[in-house]
């Protein structure tokens, strides 16, 4: 250990990093990828849902405008899950594990209370999947959002439990970094659901 | 024997971890070559079969492969021609016809033409680029499993009679349940998911691939075009490739969970709505599968020409911008389906723009040959072929972006003349080009001068025989996928002399296959350049060993091998030129360099991953998965995903040897 | 109709198609120029001079730089043509896209699997509209504004010497116009595939001198003749209990939605959507074997005694 951190010190000027060091790990930029062309897929789900809206010309939605109140809490829960996912890392930095551990179990418990919120709603519509066009539009984009939920969550506990193993510290946590990026990916597409699904039906 | 160091300097303890290091530079002897060869070779027998994430590998599996569906999509077409030769045959019922003619676009244009340059640029990336593998090789293993199955699962049903019959395009309401009620869309619908995955995950790992592993002093302005074309169609296919797997699970959705996504009854908008998503994807995609073959004529016409290419900077823009515009073309297809007179003025006029940048490319490659010194062999004849049916198919695809003109062309057999003339003309004679080109590379064996020239003639002559007619079928009214025709038409002789030319095209193909077999075991025997081209993969030997490259190369311009010979660049010191036998040295375990994005200055040291069954086994699982789907077992597909969990989960279990954990569990400090 | 019925390049016949027609021979004209350039300096620059392939030190190679001038100038010249074919493009588009007036004339062609069922409106009297099958008439001279629905899958109208092409979308109403100079019968063909008879999907556009389309149309709009001999009376009795489940013959109890409307059927020159000339004998060839002729299309092929058919094809007849 002590080698190591001597290692670490002497730093010869023209060393480069070694193995997944990370903002130069290529996971890194492979999750770049995959949040591009995943944000290109909800990007169509949404053009999909507003190309057919505008078009509609009898009521839309057909069971009355959205309820805001219970999602807003929603969209707020799954917001600050992120901010615990980010404080892992911080924690990491600092090798305080038991904090680390602790945050990002606050944030799976935190994407948890989304999923269940979000079951909770799905369950109190009138209206199914097959019931018209806009459920179908609605429980589409927030299934395929929730999938992602779940990924995310599944995420963020092989996180946790990695980091109760102790593999991560200032130097190695590289998995951290790319794991909470694509949480926050999925809590930033949210926004855009959200706007899409219950805010535009009131501007349209 | 002990294990290798994972990242350790000379005097360091063993078991020390360094998480930087210098780069050392030098050359390497035989036993270091030999050491290089164990660490980076497959097992053989099945369990390396299995378990290889070598690129050179896949790369030739994706080129079997795609050959494979190339002659199986060139039979149903065949029989197509057969039925079409003359009025009025019965040589096919209509339901075979349209089966036939589905299963033929749907092999051609997703089985064949982008795997097939998928195989060239998984084979040739690492190696013209200066590097040891791709960014992720253990994803590159699986884009390739989970092509192989989605092509198996696409064919599935069509043995019994089941296949998808509702054109390669699928509009709705045709492909929906009302009027396809079979297996047939349901099994085009998911295989087209299960097999964008593979595109995806393939396309994700050539931008980071170019993104990072390039020798030193390999900056962005000496990437090779064949580089600069499958990296812009990546960049494409990642925004691109969501649009039609939405699509596709939308209408299975709809055929069999219910939903009311396409459902006509309620507005027209919703046919469309198919419409718009699939070209958003379709159009792209068209240049998707003809990029990167441009790159390869643009990297291996001047080594026939005996001089770089003219204009490497406007053809590398040009290859940019044709994706770019590429996006904004799509409703072209859509011409005729009573949209606003200013989105016909506005898609007509980008439809015709789009060709500009074609027109820097072919200029490129004429000037080339003109200012250069050509050497007719097989290679040079298929490529200087390629020109000129570009520009045919380029021409008539001018024509159909007159918006008043495309309202009679389009729906006619002018298009399958246009789109035969692209395909075949911009992706099919390329390639073949190019195998003649880099067989000595793959297999270290020459192919046949006179079976190339055979092939080549036999190929042109009978391509433009079969298609040229067409165009003319086309201007007398002939629509497409017709399974018949009147014999009063006036399509008689045309389309018997399709049907003829077919044949000899069919014919070329065939001599060309005799010869890859024929050469694979009598070929002459060929040494690392035979060709005398610039690029780095000639500097290594044919076969190449699995490593790649002994050391790292340092490059100093786009022609390292031909710098010593080249007018000015002959003049410049000894230190301002590439190395090649002398370079960096990265042998502890399987390393790779990383190099930034732009100038291509060393980077960071990559700790690579070892031979690994996990993307065969997630491959299997997400297949089985989507087969479960289509037999609509819910609880085996529910399974197969959590199988499929398990895997990733292993697969991205953080490793010492990659350096992504503490070799020793962190303490609380 | 002449030697290829569904040519557009060699005659067109009204002001929906003729600027196209031109607009064709003009890009056809240059692009015909381009292909003989490119093939001409592909094959200078191949033929000019050649080497074999140099062995290695000994042989200079040029410099990485040159030929910048063809760029400029081939890209220059061809996006100068391209212009030029633009601008003549969007100029075609804008004289073809909406009539030169308000037409006098609307129709509305529905499309089905493997036929067309067309209405003849009258906004002023509903009781003088009238609806028929596969041939449509129009009036010389006149612009006809063509609306388009379709009943099923996606189908596409296009008669092409008289104006280009437009898809008949299910939910939505499509519209274009066509207009004949001179009279005459021009051919059309479903353009979108639609199905296993997509290929067996034509019609006839009949243009007449306006006096007599208002015959055609006048005798259109009466109902099916009185029968007169017991033959056809026969063949009118087996018609309602076999036909007129589908079919509709107005003036009588046949009143079905799902196949052509056969009031004035012996009126038309072909049948089976533009299959088989209107002949007695092929309208029971027909009959008894439309899914030989037309396989998988939705008309069954009927069992018919030698008595049953005499007295069906009397009937028949009698739809003038």
């Amino acid at each position: 250990m002590n080698d190591d951190t001597q290692a670490v010190l002497l730093h010869p000027a023209n060393a480069l990093p070694v193995g997944s060091a990370g903002e130069r790990a290529s996971g890194l930029l492979g999750c770049l990828m995959l949040i591009a062309t995943e944000a290109a897929l909800f990007g169509y789900l949404i053009f999909s849902y507003l190309y057919l809206a505008v078009q509609q010309s009898s009521h839309w939605p057909p069971e009355g405008l959205p309820k805001l109140g219970l999602s807003s809490v929603n969209t707020a829960i799954l917001l600050s899950s992120s901010v615990f996912a980010w404080l892992c890392e911080r924690f990491v930095r600092r090798r305080k594990k038991r904090w680390a551990v602790a945050s990002m179990a606050v944030a799976v418990v935190l994407g948890i209370v989304f999923v269940g919120i979000q079951l909770h709603e799905w369950h109190d519509h009138p209206y199914g999947m097959t019931s018209h066009l806009y459920g179908s539009l609605y429980f589409t984009i927030t299934g395929f959002h929730l999938a992602h939920v779940l990924v995310g969550i599944v995420v963020l506990v092989l996180l946790g439990w990695w980091t109760a193993l102790g593999y991560f510290d200032e130097r190695r946590h590289a998995a951290l970094t790319i794991g909470s990026l694509y949480w926050h990916f999925v809590d930033i597409v949210w926004l855009f659901i959200f706007t899409t699904l219950y805010l535009t039906p009131y501007w349209l | 024997m002990s294990e290798p160091p994972i990242s350790a300097m000379p005097g360091d303890p063993p078991g020390t971890v360094r998480l930087a290091r210098p780069l050392q530079r030098g050359t390497l002897d035989e036993a270091g070559k030999a050491r290089l060869t164990e660490i980076w070779e497959t097992r053989p027998g099945w369990r390396g079969w299995l378990s290889t994430v070598d690129h050179k590998t896949i790369g030739l599996r994706y080129l079997v492969t795609a050959f494979v569906f190339l002659l199986m999509g060139g039979i149903e077409a065949l029989i197509m021609r057969v039925q079409l030769a003359r009025p009025n045959a019965h040589v096919l019922t209509p339901e075979q016809y349209d089966q036939l003619f589905t299963m033929h676009g749907v092999t051609m244009i997703f089985l064949y033409a982008l795997p097939v340059l998928s195989g060239f640029s998984n084979y040739l990336w690492p190696l013209v680029l200066g590097g040891r593998d791709m960014a992720f090789p253990r994803l590159n293993a699986f884009s390739y499993w989970v092509f192989l199955f989605a092509g198996i699962f696409l064919y599935a049903s069509f043995p019994l009679g089941q296949g998808a019959d509702a054109g390669w395009f699928n509009y709705v309401p045709l492909s929906s349940l009302t009027y396809d009620p079979g297996p047939n869309i349901d099994v085009y619908a998911l295989g087209m998911v299960l097999l964008g995955i593979s595109t995806t995950v393939g396309a994700a790992n050539f931008v980071v691939t170019l993104l990072r592993m390039r020798a030193p002093g390999m900056s962005i302005d000496r990437i090779p075009v064949l580089v600069w074309g499958t990296l812009t169609i990546s960049v494409g296919n990642l925004f691109a490739v969501p649009s039609v797997s939405l699509a596709f699970l939308m209408l299975w959705l709809d055929r069999r969970i219910g939903t009311h996504f396409f459902d006509v009854m309620g507005g027209g908008a919703r046919a469309l709505l198919w419409q718009h998503l699939f070209w958003v994807f379709a159009h792209p995609w068209v240049y998707v599968v003809v990029l990167p073959a441009m790159g390869i004529v643009s990297d291996a016409l001047p080594v026939f020409c005996r001089r770089p290419l003219v204009g490497y900077g406007p053809v590398a823009i040009s290859t940019v911008a044709t994706m770019v515009i590429g996006f904004v073309v799509w409703i072209h297809h859509m011409f005729a389906t009573g949209i606003a007179p200013l989105a016909l003025a506005f898609f007509g006029s980008a439809s015709m723009i789009i060709s500009i940048p074609s027109a820097v490319a072919t200029f490129a490659w004429i000037a080339t040959i003109w200012l250069g010194r050509p050497v007719f062999k097989t290679p040079f004849l298929f490529f200087a072929g390629f020109v000129l049916l570009f520009v045919i198919g380029g021409v008539s695809g001018v024509m159909t972006a007159a918006v008043p003109l495309d309202w009679q062309l389009t729906d006619t057999y002018f298009i399958v003349a246009h789109l035969h003339y692209v395909l075949i003309g911009i992706n099919v004679f390329p390639v073949v080009g190019g195998t003649y080109f880099w067989f000595p590379k793959f297999t270290g064996r020459m192919m046949s001068e006179r079976l190339g020239r055979i092939a080549f003639w036999l190929m042109f002559v009978g391509f433009n025989l079969g298609f040229f007619p067409m165009h003319i079928a086309g201007l007398l009214g002939m629509p497409r996928r017709i399974y018949t025709y009147a014999p009063d038409m006036g399509w008689n002789t045309v389309n018997m002399l399709t049907s003829i030319g077919s044949f000899v095209f069919a014919l070329g193909i065939l001599v060309f296959l005799v010869d890859i077999l024929y050469s694979l075991k009598r070929g002459p025997v060929a040494g690392p350049n035979p060709w005398d081209a610039p690029s780095l993969e000639w500097s290594v030997p044919s076969p190449p060993p699995p490593y790649n490259f002994a050391v790292v190369p340092i490059v100093a311009s786009r022609h390292p091998l031909w710098e010593a010979r080249m007018q000015e660049e002959a003049e410049k010191p000894v230190r301002a030129r590439s190395h090649l036998d002398e370079g960096y040295l990265l042998g502890q375990g399987r390393e790779a360099l990383g190099t930034t994005a732009v100038g291509g200055k060393p980077h960071i040291i990559l700790k690579m991953p070892e031979d690994s069954y996990a993307p065969f086994m997630l491959g299997l699982f997400a297949a089985l998965c989507f087969a479960a789907l289509a037999m609509r077992w819910w609880g085996a597909a529910a399974a197969l995903i959590f199988a499929c969990g398990v895997s990733i989960a292993v697969w991205l279990w953080p490793e010492r040897a990659l350096i992504q954990r503490e070799p020793a569990p962190v303490q609380e400090r | 109709m002449g030697v290829a019925p569904l040519q557009y390049l060699v005659h067109a016949a009204g002001p929906a198609a003729a600027p196209t027609y031109r607009l064709g021979w003009a890009l056809i004209a240059l692009v015909t120029a381009v292909m003989v350039i490119i093939a001409v300096l592909l094959v200078v620059a191949i033929a000019r001079r050649r080497s074999p392939l140099p062995t290695g030190e000994a042989h200079k190679l040029p410099a990485d730089k040159g030929g910048t001038n063809w760029l400029v100038i081939g890209t220059g010249v061809s996006s100068l043509a391209l212009f030029a074919a633009l601008v003549y493009a969007m100029v075609t588009l804008d004289s073809v896209a909406a009539p030169p007036r308000e037409p006098p004339l609307t129709i509305l062609v529905t499309s089905y699997d493997w036929w067309w069922k067309i209405d003849y409106p009258d906004p002023q009297d509903p009781s003088r509209a009238f609806v028929t099958a596969n041939e449509i008439h129009i009036p010389v001279g006149v612009p006809v504004r063509v609306e388009l629905k379709s009943a099923d899958v996606i189908h596409t109208f296009w008669v092409p010497q008289l104006a280009g092409k437009t898809e008949m979308i299910p939910g939505q109403t499509n519209v274009q116009w066509i207009e004949a100079d001179t009279p005459g019968v021009y051919r059309g063909q479903c353009s979108q595939f639609c199905g296993a008879q997509h290929a067996h999907m034509a019609f006839e556009v009949v243009a007449q001198p306006q006096a007599q389309f208002d015959a055609w149309a006048d005798a259109q709009r009466r109902g099916a003749p009185a029968i007169t001999t017991p033959d056809a009376r026969a063949g009118a009795h087996l018609f309602a209990e076999r036909c007129a489940g589908c079919h509709s013959v107005r003036g009588t109890p046949a009143a079905g939605m799902q196949a052509p409307d056969l009031t004035h059927l012996a009126s038309r020159r072909l049948i089976a959507a533009g299959q088989l000339t209107n002949t007695p004998e092929h309208r029971l060839d027909w009959i008894e074997h439309a899914q030989r002729i037309k396989p998988d299309s939705l008309m069954p092929s009927m069992t018919l005694s030698v008595a049953d058919a005499a007295a069906l094809s009397a009937y028949l007849s009698t739809l003038q």
